[in-house]
């Protein structure tokens, strides 16, 4: 473990002086923005924006609405090349490789970068098929209903649904539905998971449900997670990344950001006195 | 009205009287002129149905159902006559069978460029085009087949008849194309954006996600398209008269002159046959049989139409 997570153990007095000797990103990284400027037709929505992403931890992208938090997001698996009008610069490396190269397939890059969207967005198909779907089209060999099965588990909507398979996802509640898509995009088993805002739609225990269930999920699996929550970023994630007017305000560790933030902004928005 | 309420001097405890009902003479005559115009069609409708049924029923009293639904000959103007239905729907459905072999490939592979792989720019050239096939005078399409498409097909096969059910199946298809292609484009792109984005994200390619996502979410729509293009086949007239002729034929093949219903319709209607007599009450009961048919086929069009539409609400 780094360095860094191990302030959380601290006491306040040694997490100050921490703070001002400002390690270095400890951890190893897992895709890395550098100098990355997104644009809407020749408009920047993200500008110089750098910083790495952790290995099996939670980041979670915060700031206010229009920031360019699901832009930056959409970037990390090349979702952004169905919207005719973006181009990028800058260097986004994924594994030691250019994610923007003209080499890469991004087929390829989405089967290892997951996406699970604001909105659920089931199959209109059964609840087994949403989720043996994208595994099947991708050759899956091995058994589709234990991976079905184990998804399912995973996302806590097995027991829900485990008698109800093959009805249509579009009969579950927007809770279950969104736990479908995570389910979903776990069934591939993701290198990342990006997470635009996942709980938007969601009531408090579905949002607990999804919460616990991320906490879980670190421990295999990457997570970038959009949130407009500040009580769920500083719960739920490792590293926080806050954005203000496509400009990357300040980049930590959560506990640090939102405890001794290093920037007046920073401290503004996370106490709610922004604007 | 508003005018007194804004000029009322704005006192805080002046009494507000709300008991001012009155009838409001010009929104009654619009409204009844409305009901009035959107009666018509509706009485238009009952007026042909009731004349459909009255002369159908007392063909039926001269010759036995089990004869005009069952008989393979229809010989309505000869003696010896003969009322089997049989070839005349045989006639429709070879054209209907040959246009939507023709149109449903061809429209839905146009459908489904448009929506998924078209540019904004190839779209909104395309569309118009289509929209202005859809609205040729279909006796254009008739000409052309008689000039332009069985002179084609005698060059390929020499054998055919100068009218066929090939030539007429032709010009149907393409005539119903630009509706199949429309109507399906559109159930497609009524698939919500967020469905393609979330097949895209499981790393499906655009094919897959065409095929196995768009296309099962937009069936409904698409098959709605298929009926509805079918009907407009089953109708259609001018076109399968000039290009297949008026021959009541249950040839199998597709190279010789048949009548289809409403060629036949035609046919009576220009004064072939005298007015009141057996064959002219035949006029009513094919065309009767018509109605029936593609009825039937835009209720259950509509049906699978609202079925998709709750889909996504
Ligand atoms: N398709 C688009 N075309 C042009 N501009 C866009 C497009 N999508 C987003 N933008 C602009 O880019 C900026 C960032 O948008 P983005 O959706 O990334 O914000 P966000 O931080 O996710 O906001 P929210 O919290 O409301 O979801 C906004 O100013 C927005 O207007
Ligand atoms: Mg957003």
């Amino acid at each position: 473990m780094s360095a860094q997570l191990d302030e959380k153990l601290m006491i306040p007095g040694q997490r100050e002086q921490a703070a001002n000797n400002k390690p270095a990103f400890a951890e190893e990284s897992i895709l890395n923005l550098d100098q990355v400027n997104i644009y809407y037709s020749g408009k920047a929505a993200i500008k110089e924006v750098s910083f790495p992403i952790a290995k099996q931890k939670i980041t979670s992208l915060i700031g206010p609405s229009g920031c360019g938090k699901s832009t930056l997001l959409r970037s990390l698996n090349r979702m952004n090349d169905f919207i005719p009008e973006v181009t990028m610069d800058g260097l986004f490396t994924y594994n030691g490789q250019n994610l923007n190269a003209p080499s890469v397939d991004p087929v390829e890059v989405r089967r290892h970068i997951g996406m699970v969207f604001q909105k659920p967005n089931p199959f209109p198909k059964t609840i087994y098929k949403n989720i043996a779907w994208g595994p099947n089209i991708n050759g899956y060999q091995k058994s589709l209903d234990e991976l079905v099965e184990h998804s399912l588990k995973q996302a806590a909507l097995w027991d829900e649904v485990k008698d109800r398979l093959h009805e249509s996802a579009l009969s579950l509640s927007g809770g279950q539905q969104q736990r479908l898509c995570i389910a979903r995009a776990l069934a591939m088993e993701p290198d990342i998971l990006l997470m635009d805002e996942p709980c938007s739609a969601l009531d408090p225990i579905s949002t607990a449900h999804i919460e616990d269930l991320l906490f879980e999920l670190k421990t295999r699996y990457t997570i970038v997670i959009v949130t407009h929550n500040m009580q769920q970023a500083a719960r739920i994630s490792d590293y926080t990344a806050f954005l203000e007017s496509g400009e990357l305000i300040e980049f930590g560790v959560t506990e640090q950001l939102f405890t001794m933030p290093q920037k007046q902004r920073t401290e503004e928005y996370v106490t709610g006195r922004f604007g | 009205m508003y005018s007194t309420a804004l000029n009322r001097p704005v006192l805080t405890d002046t009494f507000i009287n709300i008991n001012k009902r009155t009838i409001r003479w010009g929104e009654f005559l619009i409204q009844s002129g409305l009901a009035l115009c959107a009666l018509i069609s509706i009485i238009t409708t009952a007026v042909i149905i009731i004349i459909l049924c009255k002369e159908g029923f007392s063909f039926f009293q001269h010759i036995a159902p089990a004869e005009f639904f069952f008989g393979t000959r229809w010989v309505p103007l000869l003696e010896p006559s003969s009322f089997g239905v049989l070839p005349l729907v045989w006639g429709t459905l070879l054209v209907t069978f040959g246009a939507a072999l023709i149109a449903i490939p061809i429209g839905l592979a146009s459908a489904i460029y448009l929506s998924e792989y078209a540019s904004h720019k190839v779209r909104s050239t395309v569309k118009p085009v289509l929209e202005l096939l859809a609205g040729i005078p279909t006796v254009v399409y008739g000409y052309f087949a008689l000039t332009f498409v069985t002179p084609l097909l005698k060059t390929i096969i020499p054998g055919i008849q100068v009218f066929n059910a090939f030539s007429g199946a032709i010009v149907v298809g393409i005539m119903v194309l630009p509706m199949i292609a429309t109507l399906s484009d559109n159930a497609l792109r009524a698939v919500p954006q967020t469905l393609r984005q979330g097949a895209y994200a499981l790393g499906a390619t655009s094919y897959e996600t065409t095929t196995q996502v768009v296309l099962p979410a937009g069936l409904s729509g698409v098959m709605a398209s298929f009926l509805l293009a079918i009907s407009r086949a089953i109708g259609e007239t001018m076109a399968v008269t000039l290009a297949a002729g008026a021959t009541p034929n249950m040839s199998l093949t597709f190279l010789e002159s048949i009548q289809t219903m409403t060629a036949y319709i035609v046919q009576i209607s220009l004064g072939d046959a005298p007015a009141g007599g057996l064959a002219y009450q035949t006029l009513f009961v094919v065309a009767a049989l018509l109605f029936i048919i593609t009825l039937m086929l835009n209720v259950l069009s509509q049906w699978i139409l609202n079925r998709y539409r709750e889909a996504y609400d």
